[in-house]
């Protein structure tokens, strides 16, 4: 074992399959300075800076993973993808399908993700609810540097499109490059989330198996990405309060890890999602629907983003879900 | 042409210059967040155009508003206290630096690079219906020219006559991208292929930028359709604030630390590309910060001290307007600070 930050262990998992497999290239703006360790051991060939132009890099992806390479596509920030959903929409996820499973488009696209950093609300979105809606996109969340390169390299490897995303709390360069800008400031970084032990060879986790990071007997508090860390700490909190709750990380969005969610919520009879995504129409609901759908009888409660993200930093802090929030509706559900 | 008024124009340059550097000190103390991009070093163009829009015009900005709105006449007070997130703001701080909307200004801002094309066709779509001799203005970087929906933007504009005046800041950078290196042909033919009439400009020349935007304007006005002008200048403060490659040239000894490890590392391990091209990649990466030394503050890329030169006759009026100026923004600083700071006292 070794201790790798978030961000290093992705970019390690991916020097990683790039040493291992020539076919694995990068593809996006500004790589060469993002990317910088990448771009001076792969060269210029691989590490391909592109101009401002998602719909054409993202769907000149799309192809060139069909044609056999296979590549990562970085769009900066999740919230830019909007300019390129064509590529994924349309294509990326359709093509297996409409080719009768015979032609596969083994792509990646990594972008950041998340608020927590006063950026506003065209720049902090998640998104992952309305990527998973697509049928034949994975959309991964990891939560720890391990999970982190141990999905990236699963993602590299899977032969169909993984949205791949990466929250900017955790990793460390993004919250340097688009949040504090060298200054001294705090974020509300969660201390096991921006760095940990990670294997010494990254080997793939298999998508939609979700992890208990905490075993608890009364409430079930399922969740993803940063939002992991808050309610293990809630989790924390609500010890105190004589409560038991079990926090279940799903790493992936889509595929969903529903008989784990099942297990645990036929074990506590309540459910509590805490996601970062908007609330309306999105992963919150359908873990609810879904667990409705197994005839279980269960309360269920959710701490989501519900408005747009406002730029004002103590606005912000209110919209998306924190540890107050959770042990309150936490508290709430239990009738205490 | 109508004569342009040089003094109005330094006395606008000179309160975007000076505003931005009281929100660059402002962020530098961490008050402002997210990635607060300046217009220091493009005021010429934003000034030489903005003073020439009028009530019912429109302004389609990108994520680098600040300047073109103070210019245009929003309150500083307010987009101060919007860029620190108070509920006093402009936006009732929910919008923040990279979305400044203004209604009563037709002036809206994106940080979706290149939706100032759609966003100023639209404006002017409305103009032809509602506000027959009025015009939309699309600010924008040469980075922006390589996204669909303003090339898209410049066919619609061009085979609906729109009276759109495309401004393409061409700054050579696109974050940490060297842009010529990932753009095709030559922009001002670009726009000329969709039948736009297109003009390259100098941005430190207050007057040729004058002439030119001042001809695009009047008969974008008299329903001749939309003009392009490519207009080069500089960023002294990079693509924003706590730049990456910015800081390597301010502090080399203490950034190239950070990032030197992982390099040595990289170039040196088993398995990759082949030495050469290694060697290849660390030589662009010092050429990425060697030209981002170049574009630095310096007098000669600087259209406010050039324009100052200019009016060396005047120096007197000169001065009056600089300490009117200084003593605006200080006052409007200081009365901020002091909202802020009471909102905030528990």
């Amino acid at each position: 074992m070794r201790t790798l930050s978030f961000a290093d262990a992705i970019e390690d998992a991916i020097a990683q399959s790039m040493s291992e497999d020539p076919n694995v290239i990068i593809m996006g703006e500004d790589v060469h300075l993002l990317r910088v360790n990448l771009f001076s051991r792969f060269g210029e060939k691989r590490v391909i800076n592109t101009p401002v132009s998602e719909s054409a890099f993202l769907g000149a992806g799309v192809t060139a993973a069909m044609a056999g390479l296979r590549p990562i596509v970085e769009i900066m920030l999740v919230d830019f993808i909007g300019v390129a959903m064509d590529g994924l929409l349309n294509h990326a996820s359709k093509v297996e399908f409409f080719s009768g499973s015979d032609w596969k488009v083994p792509l990646v696209i990594r972008a950041s993700c998340g608020g927590g950093y006063g950026d506003g609300g065209q720049h902090e979105q998640t998104l992952w609810g309305w990527l998973a809606h697509i049928p034949g996109l994975i959309t991964v969340v990891p939560s720890d540097p391990a999970d982190a390169g141990c999905l990236m390299l699963a993602a590299i490897q899977y032969d169909g499109p993984v949205v791949y995303l990466e929250h900017k709390l955790l990793a460390d360069y993004w919250r340097d490059y688009l949040g504090s800008g060298g200054r001294d400031l705090d974020y509300d970084v969660p201390k096991n989330g921006h760095k940990g032990e990670v294997p010494d060879k990254w080997s793939p986790i298999p998508f939609g198996k979700a992890i208990v990071r905490r075993s608890g007997t009364d409430i079930s508090i399922v969740t993803l990405g940063v939002s992991v860390h808050r309610a293990m700490e809630a989790a924390g909190l609500l010890k105190a309060r004589g409560v038991s709750a079990e926090v279940l990380d799903l790493r992936t969005v889509s595929p969903l890890d529903s008989s784990a969610i099942v297990s645990s919520v036929s074990k506590t009879g309540r459910l509590l999602v805490i996601d970062e995504d908007y609330k309306q129409f999105g992963l919150s609901g359908e873990i609810a629907a879904l667990v409705l759908e197994n005839s279980i009888r269960f309360k269920f409660s959710r701490v989501c983003t519900e408005t747009i993200i406002p730029y004002s930093h103590s606005l912000e802090k209110q919209a998306i879900p924190d540890t107050k929030r959770i042990v309150e509706t936490a508290l709430e559900l239990l009738n205490k | 042409m109508n004569p342009v008024d040089l003094l109005n124009i330094y006395r606008q340059m000179y309160r975007s210059r000076v505003f931005e550097e009281h929100v660059v000190q402002i962020w530098n103390d961490g008050l402002i967040t997210g990635e607060m991009h300046t217009g220091i070093g493009e005021e010429a163009i934003n000034a030489v155009i903005v003073t020439q829009l009028v009530d019912g015009d429109a302004l389609a900005l990108d994520h680098r508003g600040t300047s073109p709105s103070i210019i245009r006449g929003l309150d500083p007070k307010k987009l101060l206290l919007e860029f620190m997130g108070h509920p006093q703001g402009l936006c009732s701080g929910m919008g923040g630096h990279m979305h400044i909307f203004s209604r009563s200004h037709l002036l809206a801002s994106s940080g979706i690079v290149g939706s100032s094309g759609p966003a100023a066709a639209g404006f002017a779509l409305a103009a032809k219906h509602l506000r027959p001799g009025k015009i939309a203005v699309s600010f924008f970087g040469e980075g922006a020219v390589n996204e669909g929906m303003m090339m898209e933007s410049f066919n619609l504009a061009s085979v609906f006559k729109l009276p759109v005046l495309f401004v393409c800041k061409d700054n050579d950078m696109a974050i940490t991208t060297v842009s010529s290196e990932v753009t095709a042909g030559n922009l001002k033919e670009r726009a000329e292929a969709f039948d736009i009439p297109a003009k390259e400009l100098d941005g430190t020349d207050v007057e040729i930028i004058w002439q030119t935007t001042n001809e695009a304007i009047a008969k974008a006005r008299a329903g001749e359709g939309p003009c392009f002008i490519l207009i080069k200048c500089k960023h002294f403060y990079g693509h924003f604030l706590g730049d990456p490659l910015l800081r390597i040239v301010r502090k080399p000894l203490k950034e190239l630390r950070k990032i030197t490890p992982g390099l040595i590392k990289s170039i040196t391990r088993f398995g990759g590309a082949p030495i050469s091209d290694r060697v290849g990649s660390i030589k662009d990466v010092l050429s990425l910060i060697t030209k981002t030394g170049k574009d630095r503050d310096s007098e000669v890329n600087d259209p406010l001290f050039l324009l100052r030169k200019k009016l060396d006759g005047e120096i007197k009026e000169i001065e009056v307007i600089e300490k009117d100026v200084n003593d605006e923004m200080v006052s409007i600083v200081e009365e901020v600070l002091k909202i802020y700071m009471e909102s905030y006292q528990e």
